[in-house]
């Protein structure tokens, strides 16, 4: 399973970077979003996916799923959403204030 | 903390309340009330002074600053730190009242700002001279590099001063921080920033390999703060600064920084030839330039700016040539080569007498006629005479002339030199010969200036028409420090034994220490030595030196004259311009505009340093022994992901692409479900729901997406970079799960503490919840901060809008 | 062109409030069950948007008249006082506290300080994501 969740990890790591070198915004944003969820699947694969029950106490189970992941996860999980709703914004905002979404004719003056 | 280390704080302590006086006490001078501190410091340091015949024993007083990194604020006050102390409080409690005069309390005039900056400067030069350990040396260091450069730059409204300030810093800066690396170097080799520690060690430093570099990095430091050629540039361009400033930092006691510092580490690095020879060869060379590029010059400050170049270099060839006698451990031969070491710290009293007077000689001056050009100025002697007898003193004082101090200690200087270069090692024979002349020849040039000085601005035709102001005497409060100075010039001159045992003796003490035992320093100090070697050289000086004078007026044509700005300037000047255009191009080449790049940067930056770890520490494995199975539906959960993922770039529709990239979320948390992870599956669902109204909100209003109209190769490239992305994230992933958990497992999980202590210490059934909230409580904490930044930077970025037609 | 929501309408009245309860069991079943501030957080905001989507924005304004940049700061508070708290029992700073009481009814339930803690970022996330959203949607410019 874990090997088959890794190469999956690789996808989304690939895809998205291929997103965020683009030069639309849209797609950029769309990169980053696939990226945290490459990221969180990583952290979790890499916990091990061995049998275990949910890490909750009230199962009373022999073993558990790592519970340590699964709590980093959860804040990555809302601090991505929080990032994105902002880059959305900007993105929204940018486009409101140029008219473009082309990062290739966002850029500045090259003096600056 | 002891008194001592009050004394170092109680400057920082009072410019703390000094804007508050200047604010409620508009109509007292705030000069008034920062004068009582140094007074009260100085007489405070009289009491260490070793009067009644007894020895100075050091003090050593420690406070712990930063004890895991060996820093301590350790106050060491030994005779050194209580000569540089007195100078620093004696000299700035003159240079206050003088300043109160100078500086009139006008309506627009920040005498705060003033007194702050000379405040933080007391305190910072008094912990230089008083302190042990080496990184709060340097700390006190740029402190007063910085209230330096903010004197000079009181006035900021001149375009000159600002230009004197940032070079002054600039090059005092520089050198502190190589400074700091010499500092560093001498901590790798003796495990200590403390003094005393080091120079404990002296005898197993010379041997290191670092001896060197930490020997040139420490000069370049005390080179550049002391102006030596060929960084005194500076201290020309300082004169900008109010003259109680230049009289106060630019001569007496900031500039002689360096030489502090050359002489506390004269134990450490003294007795060596190159530590002789590089000292020795600077000041020379400095003492000469200083000399002759006073000559040349119009204005009365630069005049006496390079005078305080040449001077300083001539203590700080005295330093060198007496740290020969380091060398040695009979007493004999060092008595003689020691007498250099004297002359230096007694001229660096001198000089800081009359150098003093003289600085508020020619403010005086400056302030009663409105110019410090030479040639503007004349016949000065009848309308100012106090201020004729001041300078006259002083100028005679530094010429060399008896019965002042000034002759004393350069009659010792010939002394020194003299003995020096008959020295038997350091293969001074070859070259020996050369440092009385260099010396002597200086000396003709520093009687010309002083000459010129002299003649040029009391003597002759008084022109009245090109002065601003109708020259007259100053008032009386602004003759008393001078006038002290002077004073003391006489003083010193006719019983210069009053300092031998008191101040000199100990001083010597602490740069020459290994003879410390008995009684070795005899130190007594006459006129009259006789008809020798010394007495016909400055009677010469002073034959030469009328001869020059007397031919001034044809010297003054050659072009060399004619040249009063320093040719060194052109290299600082177009190295800052070098400078400032080449991080320029620097900055444009790698700042391109482009978010691509700046991606492509970090991304190819990690890869390779992903990749280069593998292969540096042999890190890649493959273990596939504890893998758990594959259930059927993460088969096809893992399908249809990866196709979604795949799909992504290849969509041309803007809703489309939210489908898909919602699809992959959902699909995400269907994965966390079959992975045991239910608080993961429900957040990243509800996270997915609302993420995609925000989605469609925002993308209502962008445009849809374009095709991507790349060249081939932008694409290939773009092509590689995310593959190789992709490559080496699977191969650290792979090679972290063979190490967790593959046979060669060695790392243990700090899980299974949660694991346990979850119920019994948190109280609560669900693991990941009692870290969220109890265990890793402050990192949620944080983490909702965050949250909450991000969302009122949403709404700064719709709402708050400036009004009119900005360019966002 | 008026279009008819009555459907929409009515179903969202019924489901909102269902969403609503339960985001509201999830938020105090989260010590000890999957849920907690978060996900509680998240599903009110969700059951919410509900509302804002079908009805329009003004109606809604005059039945939650909050405002949310308000709950952000509210919520911080209570999640660092929380943590102040733990600073006058002389623990460092976010120590949590737990206890069990015999309440009549109910019979023994268990009072932690993480619940106000967790009250916190549940109204920190409620208050952000609508906030985000209302900001965006009202934005006509």
């Amino acid at each position: 399973m874990e090997i088959l969740m890794i190469i999956t990890v690789g996808v989304l790591f690939s895809v998205s970077t291929y997103l965020i070198l683009t030069k639309s915004l849209l797609r950029v944003i769309l990169g980053i979003v696939l990226l945290s969820h490459g990221a969180h699947l990583l952290l979790l694969t890499m916990s091990g996916l061995k049998e275990g029950a949910p890490p909750l106490l009230g199962e009373g189970a022999e073993s558990y799923a790592d519970p340590l992941p699964q709590a980093l996860i959860l804040t990555a999980i809302v601090i991505s959403f929080g990032v994105t709703a902002f880059l959305l914004v900007l993105a929204y905002r940018t486009y409101k204030e140029h008219k473009t979404d082309d990062l290739d004719q966002l850029r500045g003056n090259a003096d600056e | 903390m002891t008194s001592l280390h009050y004394l170092v704080l109680a400057p920082f302590i009072t410019a703390l309340i000094v804007p508050f006086l200047y604010k409620w006490f508009r109509k007292v001078h705030t000069g008034w009330f920062v004068l009582i501190l140094p007074i009260t410091l100085f007489v405070y340091l009289l009491q260490y002074l070793p009067v009644g015949g007894e020895r100075l024993e050091p003090l050593q007083l420690e406070v712990p600053w930063v004890p895991s990194l060996g820093i301590n604020f350790t106050i060491y006050l030994d005779g050194l730190s209580l000569l540089f102390a007195l100078l620093i409080t004696g000299i700035g409690a003159l240079v206050v009242l003088y300043s109160i005069y100078y500086i009139a309390n006008k309506k627009d005039e920040p005498l705060n700002n003033f007194y702050v900056y000379l405040l933080m400067f007391m305190g910072a030069m008094l912990g230089v001279v008083l302190s042990d350990n080496l990184i709060v040396i340097y700390v006190f260091w740029e402190l007063t590099s910085l209230a330096s450069s903010l004197l000079i730059a009181y006035w900021f409204h001149k375009e000159k001063s600002r230009y004197g300030a940032q070079k002054s810093m600039l090059i005092t800066v520089t050198g502190g921080f190589s400074m700091l690396a010499g500092f560093s170097l001498l901590y790798v080799m003796t495990n200590s920033f403390s003094i005393r520690v080091i120079v404990d060690h002296a005898g197993e430093i010379v041997n290191s390999p670092l001896f060197i570099p930490a020997m040139l990095l420490i000069l370049l430091g005390a080179f550049t703060k002391s102006a030596q050629f060929p960084f005194h540039i500076w201290l020309p361009d300082a004169m900008e600064a109010p003259t109680p400033v230049s009289a106060y930092l630019h001569s007496a006691t900031m500039v002689k920084a360096g030489i502090y510092l050359v002489a506390r580490l004269t134990p450490v690095f003294g007795g060596t030839a190159q530590w002789f020879w590089i000292i020795t060869a600077f000041g020379l060379v400095t003492l000469t330039w200083g000399s002759v590029s006073a000559v040349r010059q119009k204005d009365l400050k630069a005049i006496l700016a390079y005078s305080t170049i040449s001077q300083l270099g001539l203590i700080m060839s005295l330093l060198g040539m007496g740290s020969a006698a380091l060398h040695y451990d009979i007493a004999d031969e060092y008595k003689i080569y020691s007498i250099a070491v004297m002359a230096a710290v007694f001229h660096l009293i001198n000089h800081a007498t009359f150098k003093g007077a003289l600085f508020m000689a020619v403010g005086i001056v400056d302030h009663e006629t409105g110019t410090r050009d030479i040639r503007k100025l004349g016949g000065l002697m009848s309308l100012m005479p106090v201020t004729f007898t001041i300078s006259l003193i002083g100028l005679a004082s530094m010429a060399g002339l008896p019965p002042f101090n000034g002759f004393l200690s350069k009659e010792m200087f010939f002394a020194g030199v003299l003995e020096i270069s008959s020295l038997e090692i350091f293969n001074v024979r070859t070259l020996g010969l050369l440092l009385p002349v260099i010396a002597w020849l200086a000396s003709i040039f520093t009687f010309v200036y002083c000459a010129i000085m002299l003649f040029k601005t009391f003597l002759g035709k008084h022109q009245p028409e090109k002065l601003e102001k109708k020259a007259h005497e100053a008032p009386v409060g602004m003759l008393i420090s001078p006038i002290i100075l002077v004073s003391l010039v006489v003083i010193i001159g006719l019983f210069p034994n009053i300092l031998a045992y008191t101040v000199i003796e100990p001083a010597m003490q602490s740069i020459l220490p290994n003879l410390s035992g008995t009684d070795p320093f005899y130190v007594n100090i006459y006129h009259w030595h006789g008809f020798n070697t010394e007495l016909f050289m400055t009677i010469g000086v002073v034959l030469f030196g009328v001869l020059i004078y007397k031919n001034l007026s044809r010297w003054q044509q050659t072009a060399f004259f004619l040249k009063e700005r320093d040719p060194l300037n052109a290299v600082y000047d177009s190295g800052l311009d070098g400078l400032v255009a080449g991080s320029q191009r620097v900055t444009n080449m790698q700042m391109t505009g482009l978010l691509r790049d700046y991606f492509m940067f970090m991304i190819v930056f990690m890869v390779a340093l992903l990749g280069w770890a593998f292969i540096r520490f042999d890190a890649l494995a493959f273990d596939f022994v504890n893998v758990a199975e594959i259930s059927p539906y993460l088969w096809i959960i893992t399908f249809v992901l990866i196709a979604a993922v795949i799909s992504i770039p290849f969509i041309g529709h803007r809703i489309t692409a939210i489908v898909a990239v919602g699809v992959v979320g959902f699909l995400i948390a269907l994965l966390f479900v079959v992975l045991r992870a239910p608080d993961l599956a429900l957040t990243q669902l509800l996270v997915e729901t609302v993420m995609v109204v925000l989605f469609l909100l925002c993308f209502y209003h962008l445009p849809e997406l374009r095709k991507e109209k790349f060249t081939p190769r932008f694409k290939i490239t773009n092509l590689i970079i995310s593959i190789g992305v992709g490559v080496i994230v699977t191969l650290t992933a792979f090679s972290a799960h063979a190490m967790r958990h593959g046979k060669a497992s060695w790392v243990e999980s700090i899980s299974q503490y949660f694991i346990e202590n979850s119920k019994p210490l948190a109280g609560g059934y669900n693991m990941v919840n009692v870290i969220l909230v109890d265990f890793r409580g402050f990192d949620t904490m944080l983490e909702i901060v965050v949250l909450g930044i991000a969302a009122l930077g949403v709404v700064t970025l719709i709402k708050l809008r400036m009004k009119g037609g900005e360019d966002v | 062109m008026k279009t008819n929501f009555l459907l929409l309408h009515t179903i969202t009245r019924i489901v909102t409030f269902i969403i609503l309860s339960f985001s509201i069991f999830l938020f105090f079943a989260g010590h000890n069950n999957p849920g907690g501030g978060f996900i509680g957080g998240l599903m009110t905001a969700a059951a919410l948007l509900l509302l804002y989507i079908s009805f329009d924005m003004k109606t809604i304004k005059v039945v939650l008249p909050f405002d949310y940049s308000k709950i952000i700061a509210v919520g911080l508070l209570i999640a660092i006082g929380t943590g102040l708290n733990s600073l006058f029992h002389g623990d460092a700073f976010l120590t949590q506290y737990f206890d069990y009481f015999d309440v009549p009814v109910l019979g023994e339930i268990e009072l932690t300080t993480a619940l106000p803690f967790d009250l916190g970022v549940y109204l920190v996330v409620v208050a952000v994501a609508l906030l985000t959203i209302i900001t965006i949607a009202e934005d006509d410019a």
